[in-house]
């Protein structure tokens, strides 16, 4: 073990915990916005219960985002400061718009928001929920770019002077085609885990607290909800089949590696299962589905499809020698859990809508389970996701200019890394207890009394209790 | 101007921002103990930035956004050779972080008071730890020929730092209870009001021994004129916080601290972190920067957008204007 190793988990596990919180940061800010506007479009206070009851499920969630996000930023300079040296002059600048352009909109009419109940007119409120989830998502488009020229690095040199990448074309990192599609596919992933909380919670109350006087809203929350993940489970497959086709093109190892495809083949099967030798050169068994992966690779059911064996070889002459091979059994799971993880809950959400058909009120404890199990599958699909895509880069952190070995800091050493990361990991598996208990808390109480309260009249302005307050 | 001069001062810009803001922030969180006596005074405290911590804390954000855009060598060194401070600083905020949004989650004593500690210690551990790394940065630090730091967390332990580290801390403390003497009615902006001047003696020596200490090390011109200014509007403050004028005082004591990291960065250029062996190992706003290209996009993001931000982020505070008291805690 050497700091590299333990830079490298803390890059994982700090990414992926992230990354549990994000994607319901983007997807609620959004849904809580659509329900706060048919509150105000409607007048129906249910819109309104609704909007208050996944506000704060949201708020909740977000502050975890936002302390963990800063760690992120950090992270490159405190473990990969080469990697920050070769890449700062293209990578920081979408780091620093994404600052300056979507977190200050997203964290400064947050505050309007949670605070502004009473501060606000009513459309100036609504219209700060709007602007958090605009910088939210926003955020997301400058990350991703900056993680798609990793993938696939485009608008830059090399200075032959000081070996470092160098901006050439800021517009072509901008649309990057691995950016143009990732940022979809990612909103779309979002929006799985954040319509799937929101059926959860909602199908939780439907079930198990009949009586409510709100049934209504809850059933309400239930169908949205559904139909939020049936619609994003469709931009998941659709945004996801593209981006194969990308990955075939610019990185055609890591689609190798997603399948296990160890001999080039045309027309390539899709592997259902492959089990390879112990040491991931050959395959022992394989259950496989004819041309399905030259046409998911390459659109055409006859296409080429490149096998590891001869990347690597192609790549140990192009690069020198070396290996060039990500984890096989590592891309090769993670991309299937990704896919089956993300699916189950369409297929949940497709279950719950017929069991709510004409009017009926479901009342099956296995729906329940399985509705109580939805928000959990597409955060592991994400994890899974961004594990396959990180991993199936390996061994390169920029893919063909810079190998992940030599991007990590020189001046740190294995007990500084240690620390750092024993420290993130003992912080982190804390406050995930603790968040998970406030979410379960405030989930099972359901949605709040929205009943205006008459202002008395002997008290004026200044003794009035603030309408949020920490 | 050079476009890395540029850089340079909206770098400096953006950690004054930070530092004015979130300043008044660390200073709320460490008087929590001191100026809140039971559990709905210390929400009155909270919830005085309880709408702005958030978007205070995108200025570190943002400004380390910038420094790795602006001057990669700058950013890579910087955090890779302040590794452990650093660490403890993103502890902290975490920690910090999550308390406000989490405290008022549950009714229990219990679960509050430990995340009053979490705020508390969330906020005193970064409001040292940053002096101690400005005046590091302003000293200079080992760099090797290749610009990697060579010390250990000993040689950022240096008296002059720690002297950094504990001005910051006293300067946030009273720009925090200055800004609750403006925020709070009754007894709290009383107990704020008193509080602001025993701190800001402190404060004024400590700042003014540090300002000088920091001239002697490196100066310029500017520099002194900057220097001379935040000790002035220190002292400008403190007066105006004795006469419990609230707003006068919260000026004078923004505008220290704003002077006193302009002082840093005045005396630091064209340097961005001098080494301590040999000059040629010294990184500066030339040799960190990134290419022209680069420079020249980012500035026009910069002129676009910053004026937007500082646009809505003003009008935050201003729907925010209101003072609060005890009265204004709902009951649950």
């Amino acid at each position: 073990m050497d700091a590299l190793d333990v830079a490298r988990w803390q890059f994982g596990v700090t990414t992926v915990y992230h990354f549990l919180f994000v994607p319901l940061t983007i997807g609620l800010s959004v849904l809580v916005a659509i329900l706060q506007t048919m509150w105000h479009r409607t007048g129906n206070e249910r819109y309104l219960k609704l909007t208050k009851f996944y506000g704060k499920l949201f708020l909740i969630n977000f502050a975890m985002g936002v302390v963990t996000g800063i760690v992120q930023e950090f992270q490159f300079g405190m473990n990969w400061s080469d990697y920050s040296r070769f890449v700062g002059d293209i990578f920081g600048a979408p780091l620093a718009i994404e600052a300056l352009v979507a977190f200050f909109l997203e964290s400064t009419f947050i505050g309007l928001w949670i605070f502004g109940w009473d501060r606000l007119p009513k459309r100036a409120h609504l219209a700060s929920i709007w602007a958090a989830a605009i910088g939210t998502n926003l955020s997301a488009y400058f990350i991703l770019a900056a993680n798609s020229f990793m993938q696939n690095p485009v608008g830059y040199r090399i200075n032959p002077d000081s070996g470092r990448a160098e901006l050439t074309d800021f517009p072509a990192v901008l649309t990057n085609k691995v950016a143009l599609i990732t940022f979809p596919h990612t909103l779309a992933g979002s929006f799985l885990v954040a319509g799937s909380l929101i059926v959860a919670v909602g199908l939780w109350h439907v079930i198990r607290n009949r009586d409510s006087a709100d049934t209504g809203a809850y059933r309400f929350a239930t169908r949205f909800g559904s139909w939020v993940v049936l619609v994003a489970s469709a931009a998941v497959l659709f945004t996801g089949d593209i981006q194969g086709k990308i990955m075939t093109d610019v990185q055609p190892m890591k689609m190798a590696a997603a399948e296990g495809l160890y001999r080039t083949e045309s027309p390539a099967s899709f592997s259902v299962l492959t089990i390879g030798s112990l040491d991931g050169s050959r395959e022992v068994f394989a259950l496989k589905i004819p041309y399905l992966l030259s046409y998911l690779g390459t659109g055409d059911p006859h296409g080429t499809v490149h096998g590891i064996n001869d990347l690597q070889a192609q790549y140990a002459t192009q690069y020198g020698a070396g290996s060039y091979t990500p984890i096989i059994p590592v891309t090769y799971w993670s991309f299937r859990f990704m896919i089956a993880f993300g699916m189950a809950a369409g297929a949940i959400a497709l279950l719950v809508l017929w069991s709510q058909r004409k009017g009926r009120t479901p009342s099956s404890r296995w729906l329940l389970r399985a509705g109580l199990a939805m928000p959990v599958l597409p955060l592991l699909a994400n994890s899974f996701g961004w594990i396959f895509t990180e991993m199936g880069r390996q061994p390169w952190i920029v893919f063909g200019e810079m190998l992940t070995r030599n991007g990590v800091s020189r001046s740190v050493s294995l007990a500084e890394v240690l620390t750092s990361f024993t420290a993130f990991t003992l912080i982190y598996a804390t406050l995930a207890v603790i968040e998970v208990k406030l979410l379960l808390r405030y989930a099972r109480a359901g949605v709040p009394d929205v009943s205006e309260q008459p202002p008395t009249d002997d008290t004026d302005d200044a003794e009035r209790p603030l309408a949020f307050a920490y | 101007m050079e476009l890395t001069t540029i850089w340079f001062l909206l770098v400096a810009v953006l950690f004054t921002g930070y530092f004015i803001l979130e300043g008044f922030d660390f200073g709320v969180g460490m008087l929590l103990p001191v100026l809140g006596r039971d559990d709905r005074e210390r929400r009155v405290l909270i919830n005085t930035i309880g709408p702005v911590w958030d978007g205070n804390e995108v200025w570190l954000i943002t400004a380390g956004g910038a420094m790795f855009a602006a001057f990669p060598e700058w950013y890579a060194t910087l955090f890779s050779g302040f590794y452990l401070p650093l660490l403890l600083i993103l502890l902290a905020l975490i920690a910090r972080g999550v308390a406000f949004e989490y405290r008022h989650k549950r009714p229990e004593a219990s679960w509050k008071r430990r995340w009053d500690t979490a705020i508390v210690v969330g906020s005193v551990l970064p409001a040292i730890l940053w002096g101690v790394a400005f005046a590091n940065i302003l000293r200079g630090v080992p760099l090797d020929a290749e610009h990697e730091y060579v010390g250990g967390l000993v040689d950022l332990l240096n008296p002059y730092a720690l002297l950094g580290g504990v001005t910051t801390l006293v300067l946030f403390a009273t720009h925090g209870a200055v800004f609750l003497a403006l925020k709070t009615t009754g007894d709290i902006r009383e107990r704020a009001g008193a509080l602001a001047v025993r701190l800001g003696v402190v404060a004024a020596v400590l700042a003014v021994g540090f300002l000088a200490w920091t001239l002697s090390i490196r100066s310029s011109a500017a520099a002194v004129v900057l220097a001379v200014g935040a000790a002035l509007a220190l002292l400008g403050g403190l007066a105006a916080a004795r006469v419990r004028r609230e707003g006068w005082a919260f000026t004078g004591t923004a505008v220290a601290i704003g002077l006193t990291v302009a002082t840093l960065f005045a005396a630091l250029f064209p340097n961005v972190l001098p080494s301590t062996l040999d000059a040629a190992g010294s990184l500066t706003a030339t040799n960190a920067a990134s290419t022209p290209y680069t420079l020249k996009i980012m500035t026009w993001v910069a002129v676009i957008f910053t004026p937007v931000v500082l646009a809505y982020q003003a009008w935050t505070y201003w729907v925010f204007r209101k003072r609060i008291g005890v009265a204004n805690i709902p009951q649950h």
